[in-house]
């Protein structure tokens, strides 16, 4: 399939304007007539759907959840990027588009990574006006830190709960539509199908997780906002409802599905404690900015870290990257944080930890400045570990945080599906092979206020749509194939529960496919998944009936979506014979172990195609031209 | 270590409900409480009985979703700690500990632990925002907003929205709640044009849901996972005297509270049979 990037032409800084400049506009009164269905109530869902609705178009929302502002960009902690260089550091939106692309590791679109940053400047604008209360400083001026892996302070921020007050600002903004009767929001309810008709997506098929009632909303456009696939590996970061139901369906509808494999890990969670564990908690990357991250030197040694002297700790990320040190991007100090592990140097009872110690930011700034910090961090480390890191150092080690791929998408952020966009974690835009930190609030919600508007309106000014009603046999169809999918998952009555499919299902994909990769352990995990998925359609137990809430149920259908995902995360892993960001494929590194890009044969975006589950998916390349920021060797050292 | 877990069962609203005893053991005092209801959950489903229905979703405290009481404290006994952060070492080998959900009128009972929150949202809905269309903001540094204002406004935005004060006020009040919204909001300069409307309308919101009338006796700060001051309910009380006030000439009006569920069109199964 030829993809068609829709990248406007002229010179970088003017692509937007002329972009913007380009588009249809629809007439005010005719706003009203187009319905428009946003799946997903996060950064970008929430956002998009309160600023469609301000413009005057009939909205509906949904979401999983019982109310929009539960969405998983509530727990984002440490902060949103902006090119605003209040600090007069030398930041500017070029910088901020050139950390982007180098930080993600040249797997990214120049254009939309720089529309990302011009966008930046006006998120913090919007937000602040929306009461979102951000750090100040003393003379009442926006308060800035650096962040992980930056050398400019851009990041905005408010305690460690940046995720959570801007998520709520465009909750609130979303709530005065809904008082407006611009939009209709539907919480508990669940995306299952999407309708395509005629080539054009019009509509999607719904649960009512309280009623189990199947709905059919019938639309002009559909906007997925509906996050990552993190839980593909059961530990995660993710919230616990977090899935990748909405867009796997649309993916089996014809939506491309771009880089899966490209996955982050986040250096700094809390390590593993049990077999009973849920999910894994995460500590804000902004402890590294002083904390000082070692293992000992010695293997296996099992004192106290304070009985460990100085001369006996491995500062291995001060030492191997002198320039950016602790605070290099998270694919690498992750992987180094593995290395050591492997090593046999963790620390903690199961050794899968390295320590991250604040004793000498405690003496050089006293306790004081670290508390206000980042008191609340260290309180909710001492809550779930029972140790107190003003005194003990932390115990961190990497966890699944993000993930970088998702539904192909253009330069209007609409996937392959005519009238189906894709925002925020869900797309594959911006980030390449590797996200920096505090950019995915920034990506979110760019998505959200600032473009999606604008080029759904584009797309309904330049489209006709007939009307259709429930009677048509797309309906019909996608209806039959969400009853079916339901009935069959109730119908098995196994032994397995639904959890510890999932549980067996993470532990391959985080074995096989997560910090590093190879060949030969990816064809293996692609023959456990399939294995493992048909015992699961003969052998899982979902108990209860599908006619009102059950837990089960919904777990068991976003779980089965999981396992096709998972091997299509390893094909894509397999295919691409180079390593890139998140991506290490242990064949490619350089000498000293960093990761080793092939850009003569792998600067492309890799889109895959549904083709029937068994069958092996078509693969499509996007090829990625750098104009502005030529591909180099990342250096941290 | 092992626990007896008393927990509240109710198919949906119209069942009565009753409380179930179940033992737990194996139970690893790292596990939060959450944990410890999905290991009880995983052997109910292997004993083909219907899991616990409970909320969830970050598991980090901060979503908003979990909650309910434990021996008849919201949020279970330890101090700003939502349930999914509860860790079972908090507990005594061999403590029986009985799960009830939030109970108040404006909040029905949805299935065993959950409840319905709806009417937190409509509250927010009736006016808890700045008004402020995409793309219309000034600068952000263009209007200085004082430290101390930023702090002050920061600790009543921390609110999550889990419902613990309303469960935990012998009036099912959610004074804390709104005001936190009304506080956070009204404390910055962005907020002040809007200040009497939104307390007059979410006050007025807040009496149409149901919900209990404050008379401050504090239960709702001494559980609030997130440690909202009292203070914000006196910010509430001011905002809501004084707009009444200065807004006397205007006419209130108030969002119907519903309990039902929208599903778009629904689909008949007898329908398509008959096809």
């Amino acid at each position: 399939m030829e993809l068609k990037s829709r990248i406007p032409s002229g010179p970088i800084q003017d692509k937007w304007d002329k972009a913007r400049f380009d588009m249809k506009l629809v007439n005010p009164a005719n706003k009203r007539k187009h319905s428009i269905i946003v799946v997903g109530s996060g950064l970008a869902g929430g956002s998009a759907a309160a600023t469609l609705g301000e413009l005057g178009y009939k909205v509906s929302c949904f979401c999983f959840q019982d109310s929009p502002r539960r969405a998983h960009s509530i727990a984002a902690q440490g902060g949103i990027n902006a090119a605003k260089n209040y600090q007069n550091d030398g930041d500017s939106i070029y910088r901020l588009f050139y950390d982007t692309v180098k930080g993600g590791d040249f797997r990214a679109r120049e254009a939309n990574v720089y529309r990302l940053a011009q966008i930046s400047v006006q998120i913090i604008d919007q937000c602040v006006a929306q009461g979102v209360p951000f750090a100040r400083e003393y003379g009442g001026t926006l308060a800035n830190r650096s962040f992980g892996g930056a050398q400019v302070s851009r990041t905005f921020y408010a305690r460690g709960q940046t995720g959570q007050q801007l998520l709520l600002g465009a909750y609130q903004a979303l709530e005065r539509q809904v008082n407006a009767g611009s939009v209709t929001m539907y919480p508990r309810t669940e995306m299952l199908d999407l309708i395509v008709i005629e080539g054009k997506v019009r509509g999607i098929v719904t649960r009512n997780l309280v009623t189990g009632d199947i709905g059919i909303h019938l639309a002009d456009a559909v906007i997925l906002g509906t996050g990552g696939y993190g839980n593909v590996f059961y530990l995660s970061t993710n919230a616990k409802g977090s899935n990748a139901t909405a867009i796997w369906r649309a993916h089996k509808r014809g939506a491309l599905f771009a880089n899966p494999c490209f996955t982050q890990i986040h250096p700094t969670c809390i390590p593993v404690s049990g077999d009973y564990q849920s999910k894994l908690t995460l500590m804000s990357e902004s402890l590294r900015n002083d904390g000082r991250i070692w293992v000992p030197l010695k293997k296996g040694d099992k004192r106290p870290p304070n009985q460990i002297p100085e001369q006996e700790r491995d500062y291995y990320l001060e030492r191997r990257y002198p320039s950016f040190g602790n605070l290099v991007p998270r694919d690498v100090a992750s992987r180094n944080a593995k290395y050591v592990c492997d090593e046999g140097r963790g620390v903690g009872e199961t050794a899968l930890g390295v320590y991250l110690d604040f004793s000498d930011a405690i003496r050089r700034l006293g306790r004081k400045t670290i508390e206000e910090r980042y008191g609340n961090l260290f309180d909710m480390y001492q809550r779930i570990t029972d140790e107190d890191p003003y005194q003990v150092p932390m115990r961190i080690y990497p966890a699944i945080h993000y993930t970088m791929g998702g539904l192909w998408v253009d330069y209007n952020l609409m996937s392959t599906v005519p009238g189906l966009f894709v925002i925020g974690e869900a797309n594959f835009s911006d980030h390449g092979a590797n996200r920096l930190g505090a950019s995915a609030l920034m990506q979110g919600l760019s998505d959200g206020y600032f473009i999606v508007p604008y080029t759904v309106g584009d797309y309904l000014a330049n489209n006709k749509f007939p009307s259709i009603d429930e009677s048509d046999p797309e309906v019909r169809n996608a209806v039959a194939c969400v009853q079916q999918t339901i009935q069959k998952l109730l119908s098995i009555n196994g032994k397995r529960t639904v959890d510890s499919f999932h549980r067996e299902l993470g532990k391959i994909v985080w074995d096989y496919c997560g910090m590093s990769r190879n060949a030969q352990g990816l064809e293996h995990a692609i023959e456990r998944i399939r294995e493992l998925r048909d015992e699961y359609w003969q052998n899982v137990k979902v108990p209860g009936s599908g006619a009102d809430l059950n837990q089960s149920l919904e777990k068991a259908g976003r779980v089965a979506d999981f396992f096709e995902l998972a091997e299509l995360m390893c094909i894509d892993a397999r295919e691409r014979n180079e390593s890139a960001g998140g991506h290490f494929r242990e064949e490619y590194q350089t000498a000293d172990g960093e990761a080793q890009r092939d850009d003569d044969h792998y600067s492309y975006v890799a889109a895959w195609g549904y083709r029937g589950y068994g069958n092996y998916p078509e693969l499509s390349k996007e090829p990625l031209e750098f104009e502005y920021v030529h591909p180099a060797q990342r250096s941290y050292k | 270590m092992r626990v007896t877990l008393k927990i509240w069962r109710q198919t949906n609203r119209a069942d009565k409900g009753r409380f179930v005893k179940y033992q737990v053991g194996d139970v690893n005092p790292d596990m939060s409480i959450l944990e410890c209801l999905d290991v009880l959950n995983e052997q109910l489903i292997e004993r083909d009985e219907e899991p616990v229905a409970f909320e969830h979703d970050c598991r980090e405290g901060i979503c908003g979703s979990c909650g309910f009481m434990i021996n008849g404290v919201a949020h279970g006994p330890l101090p700003a700690t939502t349930v999914c952060q509860l860790t079972m070492r908090h507990f005594k080998d061999g403590a029986e500990l009985l799960l009830e959900p939030w109970r108040a009128r404006a909040f029905p009972i949805i299935k065993d632990l959950t409840v319905d929150r709806r009417s937190f949202d409509r509250i927010i809905a009736a006016g808890g925002y700045i008004s402020v269309s995409t793309g219309s903001a000034p600068d952000g540094n263009a209007i200085p907003v004082p430290k101390e204002a930023a702090d002050r406004a920061m600790d009543a935005a921390a609110c999550i929205g889990c419902g613990a004060c309303v469960a935990a006020c012998p009036n099912a009040s959610p004074a804390l709640f709104t005001g936190a919204k009304i506080a956070h909001l009204g404390t910055l300069p962005q907020g002040a044009p809007e200040r009497d409307r939104r307390a007059i309308h979410m006050v007025a919101q807040m009496t149409a849901e149901g919900f209990g009338g404050c008379t401050n006796i504090g239960e709702c700060t001494g559980v609030c996972p997130k440690e909202i001051p009292l203070e914000v309910i006196a910010r509430m009380n001011h905002d809501f005297i004084w707009g009444s006030w200065r807004e006397r000439d205007n006419v209130v009006t108030t969002m119907r509270p519903f309990t039902e569920w929208s599903t778009g069109s629904k689909f008949q199964i007898n329908e398509q049979e008959t096809d």
